[in-house]
């Protein structure tokens, strides 16, 4: 088939009469629909969900039982009746990965949904806010920014003493610090929107426009941040656990796990009581990095872009 | 320099290219269904076509990329013969570097801020290894001259921001030709631009188009530009071909139903003597609004005074029922007089009155009933309608707010409001992303509405909409007017649409008003020459219209330029062909007044503007 030549004049046939109508320049919708990465972390992240509801009655044996009680020695190798081997005290591994997800994943969630509600409440409040308070806030908030987290936790927790309560007071202040800064960025940026002026030049007060028109607009950049705040908390209060000052023993939980059995890397007969947390740290936390990814991938990178 | 003439003479032919959207639930929605047409050398072919009719899809064809969620599903797009439908980024990699070169909408957007000039339009040659950096700099001087830019030697070492946006957008295209594409493709590269400076644009590309021998396909939904530089136009409408041929014949015997319609949507700059008539039913001792010797800017200075003064000394008067025309070019001022008047920015002298009453400077300090008398209508509805909110929510909370209205009276009134902009009620559940630019405009003007204001201020509201759905808004505006007594005030850079409107018009030039008066009289002369030279650039849907308008502008030296603040004197004196040395950049400009409400700020007499 060839094409007219240029000099020649096409008409289209039509239909005396017939009206133009004004044409639909919208994109077709497109929902979120999971990549093959985002299907992987969502299976992997809801393993470990379950595991940490459910792991203390799935567990083969309590959280300090010995699965060889007649056989006493430390460091084991994985065999029928313990899978994943013993730890330095003898107990079953796979049984306080269990009874631990519960723990670390507990702790870390609360801790993350503390830190969004002080840092949510208050980053949008100075979004809002004349430039004075903004500026208040924005200062103190920075110097306590300046502090390193981890140096921080360690002299709260060694002041105060170290319990769940105060673990997840502790890990949700610090992480406030870094959700009110992007919650504030996200509410300036709907601020300047002339949706936002217009609600103002009607007379709208203070109240309906954090809820009515910021909030709906900063969800969903907020909610993909959440999953990547919890993976900072996880490694956060794994790490002052490891360092002796998170859980305390005989209680389980990850990142005391991985401390208690150190002693396998130099003399045991099996790393697996070290590797078996570590990897249970590091596979939950790649999985929600997949899952944030991708979700953000979808909305066109704009959070990744920004952090 | 020519290309030679061993290579094909067809550069680009599109063979019943189908292009599909696909959408959530898989189904597949046609975007293009089946476009013929041939781009040979030298030549400028035009898709022309509302938005949403394919025409930028179809030219992204060309380089052999569809958009994401768009697939190639049928036909041939055959670049020297090549088809590149079915090639992966990295075939097409040389191609789009040598072969083809596009150029976007927004200059500003496509030049890196950061890197000079010079560095960015040589790049590509360099990078694919067509040039040397020593030949690509001297085809780049030749291209600034060509492209008329001043001081071709040294453009090239500024910074993006250190040139104004009509040099940038030139400079684009230097950009786009440095490395010898055999095929243009320009995507509404002047759309963005204002009258005065689109006509240097046009002029600068027809005129490198045909040195460089290139083939350009241009996308615009503009006929009255296309008419100026295409040899073929190929008018689109949902994605299929209704007309094409010679622009000649496209213009001036066009057949296609559709084609005479897009003739008929661009309007004509009135002549002086068939503007509006104003009606008198609505009128009162009153003016609605008031505007006396009002300043106002930006930032905080000395002695409650702004840092940056944008408006001096502004009187307006509009009457109720009537509609106000406010021109200029970008950055004149005309939208912060539109905020002045919302209150968005509280003026530092002068006052404000509200029918006879004055009306507080600042937003605060305005009652709920002030606020629902003065309505301000934004330029873009997809900034300015919350994209979480249903339209029902949307125009439902300001019936709510001003009027009280709740529950099924509530639900009744949006319904009233959506008919009343021509919308169905079933757009009530929708979100604003799931309509098109001109509905979402009716959503807009429909929000101002639902406060049952007595001023609206309308921002430009036509500028980001195509000629057609533009002419529907500005029908639906006037009916409004007829129906409802509302006064507006009618903000555009846009002369022919505010002129087709508008009883009264202000020519803003840099923050003063240069010309004011009924529609009629600033249409008719005497004319502000700055009024005079905004007229000239209206460009008129006729062929060889841009080269009698160069040649009238060419006698006037240095009339194009940026708009520039000035303390003293007149601001319009660098760019003004009557401005006299001494006095115009000494001395405020004196106002004269014919007597029948026709003001111009000049030095010259009345009988020199003539």
């Amino acid at each position: 088939m060839s094409n007219p030549s240029n000099t020649e004049h096409f008409v289209a046939p039509f239909e005396e009469g017939v009206a133009f109508e004004e044409l639909q320049d919208a994109p077709p919708r497109t929902g979120y629909r999971p990549s093959l990465t985002g299907w992987i972390g969502i299976a992997v992240v809801t393993f470990w969900a379950v595991i940490a509801l459910a792991g203390p009655w799935l567990a083969p044996y309590g959280e300090n039982a010995l699965p060889f009680p007649d056989a006493y020695e430390e460091f084991q190798v994985p065999q029928a009746g313990a899978p994943l081997g013993t730890d330095v005290a003898d107990r079953d591994i796979l049984s306080r990965i269990m009874y631990g997800a519960g723990r670390t994943i507990g702790i870390s969630l609360a801790a993350t949904l503390l830190a969004y509600t002080l840092g949510v409440v208050l980053g949008i409040g100075a979004a809002v806010s004349g430039p004075k308070v903004d500026m208040v806030m924005s200062r103190i908030n920075d110097a306590f920014l300046s502090l390193p987290t981890i140096m921080l936790g360690l002299v709260v927790v060694a002041a105060i003493g170290s319990s769940i309560p105060v673990l997840i007071a502790t890990a949700g202040l610090i992480y406030a610090t870094v959700v009110f800064r992007l919650a504030r960025a996200i509410g300036m940026e709907i601020m300047v929107m002339d949706f936002v002026e217009a609600a103002k030049a009607r007379g709208e007060g203070r109240w309906w426009i954090i809820t009515r028109e910021i909030w709906p607009n900063a969800r969903m950049p907020l909610i993909t941040d959440f999953g990547l705040r919890l993976i900072y908390v996880i490694l956060f209060t794994s790490s002052l656990s490891f360092l002796g000052l998170g859980v305390q023993p005989p209680q389980a939980d990850w990142g005391s796990m991985v401390r208690e059995n150190l002693g396998a890397l130099q003399y045991g007969q099996s790393i697996v009581p070290v590797l078996a947390p570590a990897l249970s740290i590091a596979t939950l936390t790649v999985a929600i990095n997949l899952i944030v990814d991708d979700v953000s991938a979808h909305g066109g990178g704009r959070l990744s872009g920004r952090m | 320099m020519p290309k030679d003439s061993r290579t094909q003479d067809v550069i680009f032919e599109a063979r019943d290219l189908h292009i599909s959207a696909r959408r959530e639930d898989g189904a597949e929605v046609p975007i293009v269904k089946g476009v013929n047409f041939t781009v040979r050398r030298g030549e400028v072919v035009a898709l022309i076509g509302e938005s949403g009719s394919g025409k930028t899809t179809i030219s992204l064809a060309a380089l052999g990329y569809t958009k994401p969620g768009l697939e190639f599903t049928g036909g041939q797009a055959l670049l020297l013969g090549e088809d590149v439908t079915g090639k992966t980024t990295d075939q097409l990699r040389p191609v789009r570097g040598e072969s083809v070169a596009y150029l976007a909408q927004s200059a500003a957007a496509t030049f890196n801020p950061s890197i000079k000039i010079n560095e960015q339009v040589t790049e590509a040659p360099v990078l694919h290894g067509t040039k040397t950096q020593g030949e690509a700099n001297e085809k780049a001087l030749a291209l600034y001259r060509a492209l008329e830019l001043p001081n071709p030697e040294s453009i090239g070492a500024r910074y993006p921001h250190q040139v104004s946006g009509g040099q940038l957008q030139r400079l684009m295209a230097a950009m786009a030709l440095c490395g010898d594409p055999d095929l243009l493709v320009l995507d509404e590269p002047t759309t963005a631009l204002d009258v005065t400076t689109q006509i240097e644009v046009l002029k600068a590309f027809k005129r490198v188009i045909k040195e460089e021998g290139a083939a350009a396909i241009y996308v615009t939904h503009d006929l009255a530009v296309v008419a100026q530089i295409a040899d073929h136009i190929v008018v689109l409408y949902n994605g299929e071909v209704k007309e094409a041929g010679p622009t000649d014949v496209i213009i001036n015997r066009p057949r296609h139903p559709y084609t005479k319609r897009l003739m008929a949507a661009i309007q004509p700059l009135p002549e002086p003597g068939q503007g509006n008539i104003a009606l008198d039913e609505h009128l009162r001792d009153d003016p609605a609004i008031e505007v006396r010797d009002v300043d106002a800017g930006y930032g905080m200075g000395v002695g409650g005074q702004p840092a940056v003064k944008i408006l001096r000394d502004i009187n307006i008067k509009i009457e109720r029922g009537q509609t106000m025309g406010i021109i200029g070019e970008s950055g004149c001022g005309k939208s912060t007089l539109a905020r002045v008047i919302a209150g968005l920015l509280p003026a530092c002298e002068g006052e404000l009155l509200l029918d006879g009453q004055p009306l507080p400077p600042a937003l605060a300090d305005r009652t709920r009933d002030q606020l629902r008398r003065v309505q301000f209508v934004y330029q873009m509805a997809d900034t300015a309608l919350n994209p979480r909110q249903y339209i029902r929510y949307i125009l439902g909370r300001p019936v709510e707010f001003y009027t009280g209205l709740r529950g099924k009276k509530r639900r009744k009134r949006v319904e009233e409001l959506l008919e009343l902009v021509e919308l169905p009620a079933s757009f009530a559940d929708r979100f604003p992303h799931e309509l098109s630019g001109g509905q979402k405009q009716r959503v807009n003007l429909a929000r101002a509405l639902a406060a049952e204001p007595e001023v609206v201020l309308c921002d430009e509201v036509t500028s980001a909409l195509d000629t057609i759905v533009g002419a529907n808004v500005i029908d639906l505006l006037t009916r409004l007017q007829k129906e409802t007594g509302v006064s507006f005030v009618f903000i555009s850079h846009d002369l022919s649409t505010v002129a087709s409107f508008a009883d009264e018009i202000v020519v803003l030039y840099a923050g003063r008003v240069a010309e004011q008066g009924p529609t009629d009289m600033v249409l008719a002369a005497p004319h502000h020459p700055y009024t005079r030279l905004l007229i000239s650039s209206v460009p008129e849907p006729r062929m060889g219209w841009l080269e009698e308008a160069a040649q009238t502008r060419a006698a006037r030296s240095g009339i194009a330029g940026g708009v520039e603040m000035t303390e003293v004197g007149c601001p319009f004196f660098e760019r003004c062909p009557l401005a006299i040395p001494g006095t115009c950049d000494k001395v405020d400009p004196p106002r004269l007044d014919d007597g029948h409400g026709h003001v111009i700020e000049c030095h010259r007499e009345l009988s020199e503007l003539e």
